[in-house]
């Protein structure tokens, strides 16, 4: 489409059952009650003139510009403020009127640069619309006057820049950082003609303020008082396209704003369903790694690892990939190769990766992230609910009373959400957090939590059963809705075990080290205060008993009766943007796309006969498993589209020797990664931003990834796959990738009612969409459980193995902040390294004080695994004996410490707790040195000079 | 850490049965063999049949000797249950 802003009605969309007809201008209008005039006006296709309304905001009825006249109303009342009334009479354009706005616009005017032709919002400024609109000639006052129009840039922030010169004070930008991002960084400081805008204190600019960089102020502004610096320095945009983000489980869709072949700016979109028009700064602003000069756009092989790349034709590439993986098919067997795919990747992309396994391979040895991040939620929840999905969509946090978070930091991982959820914290919702962590949901701005329950980590399960013990003792379980919707006999024995004493807040206060009043109270409040609804995320499943405490939520949802409605549910946050739908696809080792056991014969032979291919009626090996077969010689090829597993996994010395054992690493990439190292083959990837293709986010959403650019490699990722089983002899001929959708669609149940026409129609289904739910299914379990009764499964508490003791008395668990993306591939290649160059360790106090230890310092951290370095920040968010980092640099590599403990079910990897020592350092570990050294080894290519990275 | 491929086979499979374990001896048994025959590759069931056995825990152990024998196990909990070919309830969306 050309470039044209999105709507802006003025204020927000009211829901009500009334409808109230009006007329405005002559026309009859018919809006929900509670509807302000300035929307009703809009709504109906109208434009009343307004600087500080816009829809995402509160009405505020400040800047004056949009009187109008009601009849029997004295005076000209705002109506961004008026709300319709039945029979009420509205003009919008009279003389008086005009008179009034062009007096307003005049004052503005008089105080504001008049370099429109040189601005770099000009024909995109609603300062200057509305001068237009008004109709405003001249200024009687002049421009001598004081004014503001020496004010520097704050130029700080590197997405953006602050020219309080433009600026009209109409206070958007405070009131959506307030309102849409909760984070209150900005006032508007001093009063009258002083006022200007502030972020954080006196001395502070944007960037050393509390500003988070989300991007609602530069969205909310109506000037270029607050705009990205990439308009400036390329222009205004000339066409968008509407898609979807690459980074998070949230799915926030956007607008990608494009001058010819170049990306402007990205601009979160108002009717996105997931995000409604909210935004953080990787989606909005962290898009730069698509162009940046580590990107690798041409295909290159190797013989052994220990020689420098080539770079090679497609042709090259894939006969010499398909040579090697024909070569040891026939000595070594289908079983000896194997692929990952991407939960980065569209649906389109991954269902092609595991085909391409299954059918052209002929091995089940397929995984996907999902492995190391929510593995034990498809176990847990489809033993108790039958099914595995988040249960609500993000909407229904709007109807929650009681929130409890458990294991997740929404405001860092899942940032548009956590301002959702923020936004019903400040209306009054109750918050419980269980962390080991202050993540910083406990006290921020205008919310508190009411429980913060630090536990020792790894202890959620008896944790949960501490709750549950007396949520049952003291009579506060929902027994007509276990009646109803669960199976009465198990709910009893499940009721009997929490019961027991040895399950109380208090013996096992000795276990969680949370006090036992506490996890009384909150649990009393779960239960009682109405709407509860459970946001969990890593914190919960990567430990040796994820799955068993996924089963202990949902037990607490039950007992609750917190399941199948709005403002309930179990919620499970997800990692990567496309985690659901690389799991809906078929990428785990025992089932078919669409949950279906590979054992199962018919459901093979539609696959088989789709396909034309014989598919091995045997489950594959999970990562974790094909590295040990790959240590042991039984496993001996491997493609890996779009993940990192040497950074991302657990005891990276283990992960690298098997990549190391393997006689064909392919690795399909943007840039060469830490697993690249090990590699033979180089396919160059493609960026979501190069590619059409479907995400399905945390709501079971699946929405459509647009392309809006060529791909600088020559080829989409589905391509790349295509090629290859190509070059397998596998005559794929797939145009678009909604000719792969329709595939999926006609092999697949829960997608039966999916298509391309249909999603470009709707812009997005949640499954399942078929004959049972053809317009999809946003909140799950209404009616019942999807399959059967709920399920209440008894969950004891095992201790792990991983046990702190003299050697390592401290515990070590791993997270993410907000600036940085998982293994940091795509962040660390932006502006975003400003707010996150490196990992750090963060240590309470009092273990800092006891090693001589202080803020600043190098530190060696060691667990059983091995040993890194890291600089340390004492904080007392985390408890005594407790230290955290982040996993986003691979010069420190957090995972060269954790274990291979994992989920008994999964093989969840137990990223969450490691017995680790802290101790004094002055410089890198041999390991780090060694390995920077391999690096640039690895990394070498023929005619380059230096290395890639 | 990391130890053999046979060692981590044997962790993984008494993990699973003192997971189980709460269930009783009988149906941890069942719930075990179950768990590994959905989800274990042939390859580690074949060196998990091979090894010494007195490795493992009894439950555990039980569950071995039960597949190795051939007998195919009723599934025990809705995590083994998949849908049907044409069925689309089912989900373990990770």
């Amino acid at each position: 489409m050309g470039y044209e802003r999105q709507k802006d009605f003025g204020t927000p969309a009211v829901r009500s059952e009334s409808q109230v007809t009006l007329t405005i201008d002559g026309r009859a209008v018919t809006v929900p009650e509670g509807t302000t005039v300035m929307r009703a006006a809009s709504e109906s296709g109208g434009s009343i003139p307004k600087l500080c309304a816009t829809d995402n905001l509160k009405q505020f009825g400040s800047c004056r510009l949009c009187l109008v006249e009601i009849e029997g109303a004295r005076g000209t009342p705002a109506s961004c403020t008026t709300p319709v009334a039945e029979g009420m009479v509205v003009k919008t354009q009279t003389p008086r009127l005009e008179k009034l706005r062009k007096g307003v616009m005049e004052l503005y005017i008089s105080d504001h640069p008049l370099d429109c032709l040189t601005c770099s919002a000009n024909n995109d400024c609603e300062l200057q619309d509305q001068a237009a609109a008004v109709g405003l000639r001249d200024v009687r006052y002049g421009y001598e006057g004081a004014n503001h129009l020496a004010e520097p840039t704050d130029h700080s922030n590197p997405y953006f820049d602050f020219d309080p010169s433009k600026c009209i004070v109409c206070s958007r930008c405070v009131r959506a950082c307030d309102e849409v991002q909760g984070t209150f960084a900005l006032t508007v400081d001093g009063r009258g003609f002083a006022s200007e805008i502030s972020a954080g204190q006196t001395l502070d600019n944007f960037m050393s303020s509390e500003c988070v960089s989300c991007g609602a102020c530069v969205q909310a502004c109506p000037t270029a008082t607050l705009q990205e610096k990439k308009v400036k320095e390329v222009g205004k945009p000339e066409r968008s396209v509407v898609t979807t983000c690459a980074y998070c489980g949230v799915g926030c869709t956007f607008r990608a704003e494009m001058r010819g072949e170049q990306l402007v700016r990205m601009v979160p979109y108002k009717d996105g369903k997931a995000n409604r028009g909210h935004s953080c700064v990787k989606g909005r602003f962290a898009w730069g790694y698509a162009n940046h000069q580590d990107r690798i756009t041409s295909p290159m092989i190797r013989d052994s690892i220990d020689q420098p790349w080539r770079e090679v034709s497609w042709d090259e590439a894939l006969t010499y990939a398909a040579d090697r993986l024909k070569t040891i098919k026939a000595k070594h067997g289908a079983r000896a190769l194997g692929g990952i795919t991407s939960s980065r990747c569209t649906n389109e992309e991954t269902f092609l990766v595991q085909k391409l396994i299954r059918g052209g391979f002929g091995s089940n040895n397929v995984d996907t992230c999902a492995r190391v991040c929510h593995s034990p939620t498809g176990y847990g929840l489809k033993t108790t609910f039958g099914t595995s999905a988040g249960t609500q969509d993000f909407d229904s946090v709007e109807h929650s009373d009681v929130i409890l978070v458990i294991g997740a930091n929404p405001t860092d991982g899942h940032p548009v959400f956590g301002s959702r959820m923020k936004q019903r914290l400040r209306q009054g919702a109750k918050l419980i957090v269980i962390d080991p962590r202050r993540i910083d949901l406990v006290k921020s701005p205008h919310i508190e939590a009411a429980h913060h329950l630090p536990l020792q980590p790894g202890t959620n399960v008896a944790l949960l059963t501490a709750i549950a013990h007396v949520i049952v003792t003291e009579g506060l379980a929902h027994e007509d809705f276990i009646r109803e919707r669960c199976d009465w006999d198990e709910y009893q024995d499940w009721a009997r075990f929490v019961s027991d004493e040895k399950h109380s807040p208090e013996v096992l206060e000795g276990v969680t080290r949370v006090p036992a009043q506490s996890v009384r109270e909150a649990a009393r409040l779960f239960a009682t205060g109405g709407n509860g609804a459970i946001y969990y995320g890593l914190g919960v499943t990567e430990h040796s008993q994820g799955s068993s405490t996924v089963m202990a939520i949902a037990n607490l949802a039950m007992v609750t009766g917190n399941i199948g409605r709005d403002g309930v549910g179990v919620n499970p946050l997800r990692g990567q943007n496309n985690v659901q739908g690389a799991c809906d696809m078929g990428s785990f080792p025992h089932e078919l796309p669409g949950y279906r056991h590979i054992s199962d014969a018919e459901t093979r032979a539609l696959f088989e006969q789709d396909w034309g291919v014989t598919l091995d009626a045997e489950p594959g090996l999970r990562i974790n498993n094909m590295l040990d077969a790959a240590v042991d010689g039984e496993f001996r090829a491997i493609y890996i589209q779009g993940e990192d597993i040497l950074q991302s996994d657990p005891n990276t010395k283990h992960v690298a020797a098997g990549l190391e054992a393997m006689e064909c690493v392919i690795v399909h990439d943007l840039f060469l990664n830490e697993t690249a190292n090990y590699a033979h083959i180089f396919l160059p990837g493609s960026t979501f931003l190069e590619k059409d293709g479907t995400f399905t986010n945390a709501e079971r959403r699946i929405q459509p990834v647009r392309k809006v650019m060529e791909p600088a490699n020559g080829m989409s990722d589905w391509e790349v796959t295509q090629a290859l089983a190509n070059a397998l002899d596998l005559n794929w001929n797939y145009t678009h990738p909604s000719e792969i959708l329709d595939e999926i669609a006609r092999l697949t149940p829960s997608f039966a009612g999916v298509s391309w026409e249909r999603l470009e129609r709707e812009d997005s289904l949640q499954w399942p969409v078929n004959e049972q739910y053809p317009d999809g299914a946003p909140v799950m379990h209404v009616d019942g459980f999807v399959r059967g009764k709920g399920k209440f499964v008894v969950t004891e508490y095992v201790p792990t193995d991983e046990k702190t003791g003299p050697r390592f008395p401290l515990l070590l668990t791993t997270g993410r902040i907000l600036s940085q993306y998982n293994v940091g591939a795509q962040t660390r290649r932006t502006e975003n390294v400003q707010w996150h160059e490196e990992d750090l360790l963060e240590m309470h106090p009092s273990d800092a004080d006891n090693r001589g230890l202080k803020d600043g310092d190098w530190t060696k951290l060691t667990s059983r695994t091995g040993e890194t370095t890291l600089r340390l920040k004492v904080t007392d968010r985390v408890a005594p004996g407790v230290v955290y980092t982040t996993f986003h640099h691979p010069a420190t590599q957090a995972n060269v410490v954790t274990t291979d403990f994992s989920d008994w079910a999964t093989n969840c990897p137990e990223y969450k707790v490691t017995a680790v020592q802290v101790m004094p350092s002055n410089g890198p570990s041999d390991w780090q040195e060694g390995y920077v050294d391999l690096t640039e080894r690895a990394r070498r290519i023929e005619g380059e000079m230096e290395p890639a990275e | 850490m990391s130890g053999s491929t046979i060692e981590t086979l044997r962790r993984m499979a008494d993990q699973i049965a003192r997971n189980f374990e709460v269930m009783g001896h009988t149906d941890a048994v069942e719930a075990t063999a179950d768990h590994i025959n959905m989800f274990w590759d042939p390859r580690m069931k074949q060196q998990i049949f091979a090894d010494d056995r007195d490795a493992l825990s009894p439950i555990a152990r039980a569950a071995i000797d039960e597949l190795a024998e051939g007998v195919e196990p009723a599934h025990q909990t809705r995590a083994t249950v998949f849908n049907s070919a044409h069925e689309a309830g089912h989900s373990d969306a990770g």
